[in-house]
């Protein structure tokens, strides 16, 4: 065959290669909208209830822990641990106070445990929504409202609830 | 470059020396700018299969300085950062530097002889893309040299380790840039050659097989190497220009950096894998002199095997946190791959039955293909059960899995093409008894390493460790010993090489009374420097 016809075919392949490319980024997104429509892994998601039964024939403890990752953050709850009733509304607050001298910003991402009772703390309100800046040596208490599922296994009576907040580089006069 | 055509027989070899190069009326180049500028396929061919087992060598060594420091629990030859060192490098090395361009060492010798073209569809890309790899491999070496070393985070690249390397990692990354690149426009190469270049009446169902496997590999290099050329890109983003892929405070995931890097990475085995099948299809039936039984399927089960390699991806990352429904869906897709693979096996097989079998060397490395390539794909088979790799995900039991594939598999078949073709390409006969010893003592050898591991695995031994819990050590201690006469192993095939291109006995016309594949019937042993400049028809 011709040398047009080698170059044809060898453009189109090109181009196809150049396409897988341009296929490797469009997977950032395509995993994060199939988690999404999955409900896979959205750890800091807004979770919706509907009206549940409180169920007061159990209780469980709720513990909460604080961690700030390579953050000049002070990052407390509150409370450490409470005691709700599985689908009761419950609020806590956590501390967070900036001592660097310069605006920072960061994200909250939540860890559960045991992990799979992620599935059942649905979160109505949480700092770990959004970004949160904090001015430089602000303090700023932040809710986290919550429902516990009356679906939680029935062999689960403590969950841990445990926050890492991460700074967002590029934000907030990092030096 | 002058087209003058000669069909002249000669009795010693004409491509391997770099002192006196032979130039048959080329241009004014001979000596080293002859390699340097070279766009004939022999050339090119015998430049990758030169350059492979220099890396091999280097691949080779790293994974001795491995297998010393894991000789006895405790740390003795070096420290934990620099053995993950050797441990990424060891497998970048091997399986870029080494098992594909080896592959491609052959692809470029054989497809244009065996489909009756006289070279390449584009012989100066083809230049470029083999000059693109030694450039490549000399950035990855170079890396070990950089403040910080080379990058110690497996030859997977997971992130966020690989976001928080030193300047090694930058200069993997610029690496594995260029040897996609290389390994893109190769293909692009052959699928072009193969699907517009066959003589007329090669029909694509009258190839042989060796040229169909490349084909398929082909389509799957162009279509999974930019992935992996996507997931560094990312990676070098997320060091240097502040995006956060991989970064959960950014809103990025880790583990999205694993499925775009599976994604590359499943087809990658079989490319690496397929081009060997391609090369056992050609030996055992030039050995049962039989023809290859099932043509037609094997072509069929070819092309399942890399269709179906674009979604078992998630079966390497079945401890991440997915859903058990996802789990399943890659397990029983991965399973489904042995199928194909399976009918691959029983056609080889079937063509040895009642065959008139001899066992020259070629033959030995495709039998010993069959059973050990069989091996791995049963440990294959039992890692891809859910339950089970949980257990077993990053032991050795992966470790010793993934070996009996690609060294018991690929690498065996690689050395079987090369005793097979040897004849062809340099006109002289390999010393046949130092052939078998080479075979035996690998053969040996290599089940040596590898076969114990399958134990440390179950045992429950981790993978990329230095030092380990001394319940471990007596088979670590074999492995060792394994590794040790494995190496010395390779140290003879050079020598079988180098000793029949220099003194070798002149070979037959055709060596093998069973092989009947163009390169065979129509061209002299050794085939002049250009073959083919006018097609044969085939009837």
């Amino acid at each position: 065959m011709s040398q047009t016809e080698n170059r044809r075919l060898s453009r189109r392949l090109a181009i196809v290669a150049a396409g897988m490319f341009g296929f490797a980024f469009a997977l950032v997104p395509f995993y994060n909208q199939i988690c999404a429509a999955l409900g896979v892994n959205s750890l800091v998601e807004r979770d919706t209830v509907v009206n549940t039964q409180v169920d007061t024939s159990r209780t469980v403890t709720v513990e909460f822990d604080s961690n700030a990752h390579n953050l000049p953050w002070r990052f407390k709850p509150l409370v450490s641990e409470i005691k709700v009733h599985p689908g009761e509304l419950a609020t806590v607050e956590y501390e967070i106070v900036n001592v660097r001298a310069a605006p920072v910003t960061g994200q909250a991402v939540p860890s559960y445990g045991p992990q799979n009772a992620g599935e059942y703390f649905k979160k109505i309100e949480c700092f770990c929504f959004t970004h949160q800046t904090l001015a430089p040596g602000e303090t700023r208490r932040m809710p986290v409202v919550f429902v516990v599922d009356p679906k939680l296994p029935k062999d689960v009576n403590t969950i841990a609830v445990s926050y890492t907040f991460f700074e967002v580089a590029g934000r907030g006069g990092k030096t | 470059m002058s087209a003058v055509v000669h069909d002249h027989d000669h009795p010693h070899g004409h491509g391997h020396d770099h002192a006196h190069g032979h130039d048959h009326h080329h241009g004014p180049y001979g000596g080293v700018m002859r390699w340097v500028t070279t766009t004939n396929h022999k050339d090119i061919g015998t430049l990758y299969l030169w350059f492979s087992f220099i890396m091999f060598s280097i691949g080779g060594l790293m994974a001795v300085g491995i297998r010393l420091e894991l000789f006895s629990p405790g740390l003795q030859f070096v420290n934990p950062d620099f053995f993950n060192q050797l441990t990424t490098m060891h497998g970048l090395i091997m399986v870029f530097g080494a098992i594909m361009p080896v592959f491609v060492g052959f692809a470029n010798w054989q497809i244009p002889m065996m489909i009756g073209a006289p070279d390449m569809a584009f012989a100066r890309l083809n230049n470029w893309s083999f000059w693109l790899l030694p450039f490549a491999a000399t950035l990855l070496v170079l890396s070990f040299f950089m403040p910080g070393g080379a990058p110690g985070v497996g030859w997977t690249l997971y992130a966020p380790l690989t976001v928080q390397m030193g300047i090694g990692m930058d200069l993997t990354i610029f690496a594995v840039h260029i040897l996609g690149m290389s390994s893109i426009l190769g293909s692009i190469n052959i699928i072009t050659t193969i699907l517009n270049m066959r003589a007329p009446g090669m029909t694509l169902m009258r190839m042989p097989l060796f040229c169909w496997t490349w084909l398929i590999t082909a389509y799957l290099l162009v279509a999974a190497m930019p992935v992996l050329a996507g997931a560094v890109t990312m990676t070098l983003t997320d060091r240097h220009f502040g995006t956060t892929f991989f970064n959960a405070a950014g809103g990025g995931d880790p583990v999205l950096y694993q499925h775009i890097f599976w994604f590359f990475g499943h087809p990658e085995v079989y490319i690496i894998a397929l081009p060997g099948f391609g090369v056992i299809s050609q030996v055992i039936p030039a050995f049962s002199r039989k023809p290859l039984f099932g043509y037609a399927s094997m072509v069929y089960a070819t092309a399942a095997i890399a269709i179906i390699s674009f979604i078992v991806w998630a079966h390497h990352m079945y401890t991440v946190g997915m859903p058990v429904t996802g789990q399943l869906f890659f397990m029983y897709a991965t399973m489904l791959v042995a199928v194909p693979t399976g009918v691959k096996v029983f056609n080889w097989v079937a063509t040895m039955w009642k065959g008139s079998l001899t066992f020259e060397t070629p033959m030995l490395f495709a039998c010993g293909f069959l059973f050990m390539f069989t091996l791995g794909g049963f440990t294959g088979l039992v890692l891809s059960v859910v339950p089970i790799d949980i257990q077993m995900h990053d032991t050795y039991y992966v470790v010793a899995h993934f070996h009996y594939v690609m060294v018991a598999g690929a690498l065996f078949a690689a050395f079987a093409g090369i005793y097979f073709w040897l004849p062809k390409w340099t006109g002289r006969m390999y010393n046949e008894t130092l052939g078998q010893i080479h075979f035996w003592l690998t053969m040996i050898f290599f089940n040596m390493i590898f076969f114990v591991q399958h134990f440390l695995g179950l045992a429950g031994m981790p993978r990329r460790i230095p030092d380990y819990n001394p319940m471990f050590e007596t088979w670590n201690k074999i492995s060792s010993l394994g590794a040790f006469g494995m190496g010395l192993a390779q140290v003879l095939f050079l020598y079988i090489v180098v000793s029949t291109i220099r003194s070798g006995k002149p070979a037959p016309q055709k060596p093998w009374e069973g092989a009947d594949s163009l390169e065979w019937t129509h061209l002299p042993t050794p085939p002049p420097y250009h073959t083919f400049e006018t097609q044969p028809i085939i009837k």
